[in-house]
């Protein structure tokens, strides 16, 4: 009984019902077993507060930390330097300390600060590469890659819906790509874009054309790269869809005929009203999901760019996240990125139920 | 009294109304000799009649699925194409992947790749890594899914909707919050001594870093929304029945409930197997201690990414499929449960 008041859709519901429902019906009516029901949940519990509710609490902590060291964990205070360094302001000042401390000097040709060590030159502040490759990017993979794959899987599912013959084989087709591995199918891609590849080739583009190396134009490098996020994100939208279709009613479609709609009005009027809920929780996860992209750049292109490395134009704000892991004082950069990340996360998805309001139709 | 605009208005122009022009045709003597009784009826819409309506109608919906199919047929060449060529690349030597003139089939099909892959490329080591790591983080992860599956499902107790919902509001929570501050704890539990290799911890190095590997997953929110769902299907009659029996709660659950939300639970554990399977970020960052604990996606990027002169894409493609065809083997055995489990996150349940 308790069961129905959720059945009616996807999760999305349950917080639009948890503030409504009153009255519940229970399994064990009139019997509290607070502590028993407690016991149950102790190790989901225990876990998600190790590893998810204190890391989300500590990191917006270590973003506002100044000069934290993760392996003492020792920090200079508060500061608000860490957002300001990723998003570029505050680099100027910052590098004439670590001129001092560190032999650091500001290089345009590698597009940040660097700093000598020993013999090899290396790199350790990227500020610029925030502002001007990976929040651009990752803008630019969500806004191109999100509504693609929506519409090419909802023209695909509705396609699938409506023949008989082979129905389960192309199915399963479609869906072949979800069961495979980011990286390594990254991989098979920039096989595929290569420039002597079979994609240059069938196109008549001839071997000095580059998508993902040898210096790539940015152009190029995103379009291989949203092809293959928009090809890897296919199956799990159509196998969503296409459940759905399933389950609309066939009254639905017979009204529209009656009243001598047309294929493409009864679509637009039937089909997505209808497929709304399903449609906006798929827009909701997919925009999560590519502002964090991160593996299928590390597959297709191995490093963040087109050029083996020196540029970084392939960058994401996550490949970045993860960059600023690897030194022990830059942590706090890559907390703050992350906790940037997860605001404009929680705006977009703020939007979409605000949107979802007006017109999704449950 | 009514008044009428239209009657006014005929009457203004002396128009004749419809009833009278009737009347005028029908008085003519064209219309008097017409024939009804050898006459037809057809019903045309347009300027087309029923039969050629019906025709018409066939040839659009032969059209129709001549192009849904070729539309179809041209997206799976697509979808499918990649795996073609990776198959066919791993097949072929450099020089003629690297040719100027693409070939759709090896012209002497090289199996040597394969075997240099094996050569270098340590497949059986990472393999091994990820069955340890992926099997039991998974055996953890359906514990603790079927406790709490359980407790929103069956159990009454304060706070529940609000638990639950705080539960999947952590999975719009991006993982790059918590990787940043897991990457320290997994250092300062107990378990591991960080860094240095020094083992005052619990655990062995290795087994540190493997233990970091898995706990962490033990916990997956998803898939407690995913058999609460199931679970919540069971009929009451059940659960009173088993009370009646003298059951307690925990052998209901692992007598009746498990059993038959059996096929969820297969479900939970392919998928969840394939994500330890194709985990990548997190496994790089713990393991960067030692080459040899890498899980296998760690090592098929690494392996190839730093070899000088032209790629060797033969050898890629190779250790490429050896990582893609169990995924694509387990698919065929458990295509149902994988799709079922997947497809269940947008829907009704």
């Amino acid at each position: 009984m308790a069961a129905v008041a959720s059945k009616k859709g996807g999760f999305l519901d349950f917080f639009k019902n948890l503030f409504k429902r009153k009255e519940r019906v229970s399994a064990d009516a009139g019997e509290r077993n607070n502590w028993k029901a407690w016991l149950y949940l102790a190790p989901v519990i225990i876990l998600l507060a190790v590893f998810t509710f204190y890391p989300l609490i500590n990191t917006i902590v270590i973003a506002f930390l100044k000069d934290y060291d993760y392996t003492t964990q020792v920090s200079a205070g508060f500061t608000f330097d860490n957002f300001l360094t990723v998003l570029t302001l505050a680099g100027k000042d910052e590098a004439q300390n670590l001129v001092y401390k560190w032999n650091t000097f500001y290089s345009a040709e590698a597009g940040g600060y660097v700093y000598q060590n020993g013999a090899e030159l290396m790199k350790v502040y990227f500020q610029t590469d925030v502002l001007k490759y990976a929040l651009p990017n990752t803008m630019v993979i969500t806004f191109v890659t999100v509504p693609l794959s929506i519409i090419i899987a909802l023209l695909i599912s509705v396609c699938l819906h409506s023949i008989k013959a082979f129905q389960k084989i192309f199915q399963t087709i479609f869906f072949v790509p979800y069961v495979t591995n980011a990286v390594a199918v990254g991989m098979v891609f920039a096989v595929l874009f290569d420039s002597k590849g079979i994609l240059n080739f069938l196109f008549g583009l001839g071997t000095e054309f580059y998508w993902i190396d040898h210096a790539a134009s940015w152009g190029h490098g995103m379009i291989a790269l949203c092809i293959y996020i928009v090809w890897h994100a296919l199956p799990y939208k159509i196998l969503i869809f296409l459940s759905a279709l399933q389950n609309i009613d066939k009254q639905y479609y017979d009204a529209a005929k009656i009243d001598c709609a047309g294929k493409f009005k009864t679509f637009m009027n039937v089909t997505v009203p209808m497929l709304s809920p399903q449609i906006l929780y798929i827009m909701i996860t997919s925009f999560i999901g590519s502002f964090k992209e991160y593996t299928s750049v590390v597959g297709l292109f191995g490093s963040p760019s087109t050029d083996g490395g020196s540029t970084k134009n392939m960058y994401t704000i996550v490949y970045y996240v993860y960059d600023c892991l690897s030194g022990t004082t830059t942590v706090s950069r890559g907390a703050a990125a992350a906790v940037m990340l997860f605001i404009i996360i929680m705006i977009f998805t703020a939007i979409q139920f605000q949107v979802s309001k007006r017109r999704v139709h449950y | 009294m009514e008044y009428d605009s239209r009657n006014f208005i005929q009457k203004l122009f002396k128009m004749k109304s419809r009833e009278q022009k009737q009347a005028e045709r029908e008085a003519t003597a064209e219309y008097q000799s017409i024939d009804t009784s050898s006459m037809t009826l057809v019903i045309k819409e347009g300027r087309a009649n029923a039969a050629q309506l019906a025709r018409a109608q066939k040839i659009g919906r032969i059209i129709t699925s001549v192009i849904t199919y070729s539309f179809l047929l041209f997206m799976s060449v697509i979808i499918l194409f990649p795996f073609y060529w990776m198959i066919i690349t791993s097949l072929k030597n450099t020089t003629e992947i690297r040719a100027n003139v693409q070939t759709f089939f090896p012209a002497t099909v090289l199996w040597s790749n394969y075997i240099t892959v094996f050569n270098t490329f340590d497949f059986v080591t990472y393999v091994g890594n990820t069955l340890i790591v992926g099997v039991i983080s998974t055996i953890g992860t359906l514990i603790t899914t079927i406790l709490a599956a359980f407790a929103f499902a069956r159990l009454n107790f304060k706070g529940k909707d609000l638990i639950f919902a705080i539960l999947l509001a952590t999975m719009m929570i991006p993982g790059e919050m918590m990787v940043i501050t897991n990457y320290i704890t997994v250092a300062k539990l107990p378990w591991y001594e960080f860094g240095v290799g020094m083992i005052n911890g619990w655990l062995g190095y290795k087994d540190a870093v493997f233990a970091s590997m898995i706990v962490p997953f033990w916990v997956s929110v998803f898939y407690i929304y995913l058999l609460r769902q199931n679970f919540k299907q069971i009929p009451n009659e059940l659960y009173l029945a088993a009370k009646v029996d003298g059951k307690s709660d925990w052998q209901f659950l692992w007598h009746v409930m498990v059993p038959l939300a059996m096929p969820t639970l297969i479900s939970i554990f392919i998928l969840k197997l394939m994500g330890s399977w194709n985990s990548y970020v997190w496994p790089q960052l713990v393991t960067a201690g030692n080459e040899s604990w890498r899980l296998v996606t760690n090592g098929l990027r690494s392996s190839f990414s730093t070899t000088s002169g032209e790629p060797q894409y033969g050898i890629q493609m190779a250790a490429t499929i050896l990582v893609t065809v169990p995924l694509l083997l387990l698919f065929i055995f458990f295509r149902k449960y994988i799709m079922k489990g997947v497809g269940r996150a947008g829907i009704k349940g």
